[in-house]
């Protein structure tokens, strides 16, 4: 086989491998800083600081009975968790995520494979990016609508509406910065951004940055807008009669989506993997890909829940005015 | 002044009455730094459990509260200090004030004609906590105790005479029931004005 081809299938199984077991770290740092920033300690007592605990809820996950209520469409009750897990990781395949390398001929079997740092490289990879993950709301809609329960058709409800909302803020936003660097492609934004501190899009794009933020935290059901699952209202929304892996599934997509919308942030706004002064390049994109999934933690402690007819009076009559100001603004500047 | 007593009394404002007045609102919420502040509470609040030591949380099955002496639990049969013989005259006063007539008791007059307690069990599967039987108790011998753990493998593992009574060789250890409805300790730490005050 061609040794690009064998490449792309390595790094697919690290990528796979990789984002789901930070996407289970994510659980356990979310339990960890939710605890601190609300004077408790968290998990603590399997393992070291507890850090066995994504090992002993997995085990569970895996062991628990996967139950599909009797009135369900059982094959729609099925797949509706793999489309949100799924597009997670296939929105991840358009990210360049480490720097390409050839794998040592010495190597047994798979020696001499190029690894490249983008599974699939497009030059269109923020559109595909916006499209894999909008596409993945189609798990919790269809999850809702088949598990045959009032609590999960108010969830899908509930999916639709905060779809329609945010999905504007998130292209207009976006939409500014891509005029200023005139081009769809992950890897141009980065290279736009090399000049240190100082030519970071953020400090030409503040509003389009706060949007993009607004829009992230709705589009992956973060505290603010997370009202497809809200508890003290729906139960669990569209994961009510979900349990064992399949309820699992939803989860690792949303950390895989946090993961996403952290890194397209970092990509986009604030300079993406070029070096920062002394710090090199790939650690500072794990810092501020840190940063971001913090900040989703360190809001989900700080601010209450929306309702969701705010959110959409939010969506709708105040961020989408101003992101339309914002990209005519930026049309004009670029013209002149 | 305490900690706790510092109420804050908060001026929210009127109700916005025309629209104009609600757009106002909005952009001075939007703009005023409140949303900030929520989250430097929380990042500090953080800080400190990591840092200072702050953290509230009891590992409890390792770690226990102290239970104040008012508190209900599982009943404790206390002995004399001096002869190490239990306090319980058999008087039956405890039996009769139950109400939930969970207390069965016998008596009987032992060699020397002083009465002695042949049987004594609480059925705890019907006891109510309420404590009147303490209360009532004219020689302190039946108390509330500090056992608040009530789960066990059998009823049983509770409700006997020798079960409750202090164990001949912790007598040393016996604490003196501090009378019923007795204050916390520390409870002068607790007292603090109710907002009526003010
Ligand atoms: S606490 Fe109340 S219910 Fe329980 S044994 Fe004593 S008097 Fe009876
Ligand atoms: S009231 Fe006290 S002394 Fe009387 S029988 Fe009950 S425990 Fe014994």
């Amino acid at each position: 086989m061609d040794p690009l081809m064998i490449g792309i299938i390595i790094k697919i199984v690290l990528v796979l491998a990789i984002v789901s077991a930070l996407a289970g770290f994510g659980t356990y740092l979310e339990r960890k800083v939710l605890a601190y920033m609300q004077r408790r300690i968290g998990p603590a007592h399997v393992g070291p600081l507890g850090l066995l605990q994504i090992v002993a809820d997995g085990i569970k996950l895996l062991t628990k009975e996967d139950i599909i209520p009797q009135n369900a469409n059982r094959i729609i009750f099925m797949i509706a968790p793999a489309v949100t897990a799924a597009t997670a990781f296939i929105a991840l395949s358009a990210v360049p995520l480490f720097p390409t390398f050839t794998i040592p001929t010495s190597f047994p079997l798979i020696g001499g494979a190029i690894v490249p740092s983008t599974i699939a490289d497009i030059n269109i990879g923020i559109l595909f990016m916006l499209g894999v993950m909008g596409s993945g709301l189609y798990g919790p809609l269809l999850a809702g609508m088949a598990q045959a329960n009032k609590w999960g058709i108010l969830g899908s409800a509930r999916t639709a509406v905060q779809f329609l909302s945010y999905e504007v803020i998130t292209g207009l936003s976006l939409l500014a910065p891509i005029m200023l660097v005139g081009s769809l492609s992950l890897l141009d934004f980065n290279n736009a951004q090399t000049g240190g501190v100082g030519s970071w899009i953020l400090w030409q794009q503040p509003v389009a940055f706060i949007l993009f933020l607004i829009a992230g935290f709705a589009e992956t059901n973060r505290t603010p807008f997370d009202l497809l699952e809200h508890e003290a209202e729906i139960v669990s929304g569209y994961a009510t009669e979900y349990s064992g892996m399949r309820w699992g599934m939803f989860f690792i997509g949303e950390y895989a989506n946090m993961i996403t919308i952290s890194i397209m942030a970092s990509l986009i706004f604030v300079g993406g993997y070029a070096p920062l002064g002394f710090i090199p390049g790939w650690i500072a994109i794990i810092l501020k890909i840190s940063f971001f999934f913090f900040l989703m933690l360190w809001v989900r402690a700080s601010w209450p829940h929306v309702r969701p007819d705010q959110l959409m009076w939010f969506c709708w009559k105040v961020l989408m005015p101003i992101a339309v100001i914002n990209v005519m603004i930026t049309g004009i500047v670029v013209m002149i | 002044m305490n900690e706790k007593q510092k109420y804050i009394m908060l001026d929210l404002g009127g109700t916005p009455l025309t629209p104009w007045c609600r757009f106002k609102r909005v952009v001075k919420r939007t703009f005023r730094i409140e949303l900030f502040i929520g989250l430097w509470v929380t990042i500090r609040e953080m800080f400190k459990t990591l840092f200072m030591g702050k953290s509230h949380t009891t590992k409890y099955p390792f770690e226990k509260m102290p239970i104040p002496p008012r508190y209900r639990a599982i009943h404790d049969m206390l002995r004399l200090l001096e002869s190490g013989h239990y306090r319980c005259i058999g008087c039956g006063l405890c039996e009769k004030i139950c109400i939930s007539n969970c207390i069965a008791m016998e008596t009987r007059y032992d060699e020397n004609q002083r009465k002695e307690v042949s049987e004594y069990t609480i059925n705890f599967g019907r006891c109510i906590f309420c404590g009147y039987c303490a209360e009532v108790c004219p020689e302190l011998a039946i108390v509330h105790g500090a056992r608040y753990e009530t789960a066990s493998e059998q009823r049983a593992s509770f409700s006997l005479f020798e079960d409750m009574l202090t164990p001949i060789d912790r007598l040393k250890e016996q604490e003196e029931f501090a009378g019923y409805g007795a204050p916390t300790p520390w409870a002068d730490k607790n007292i603090k004005k109710t907002p009526l005050a003010y």
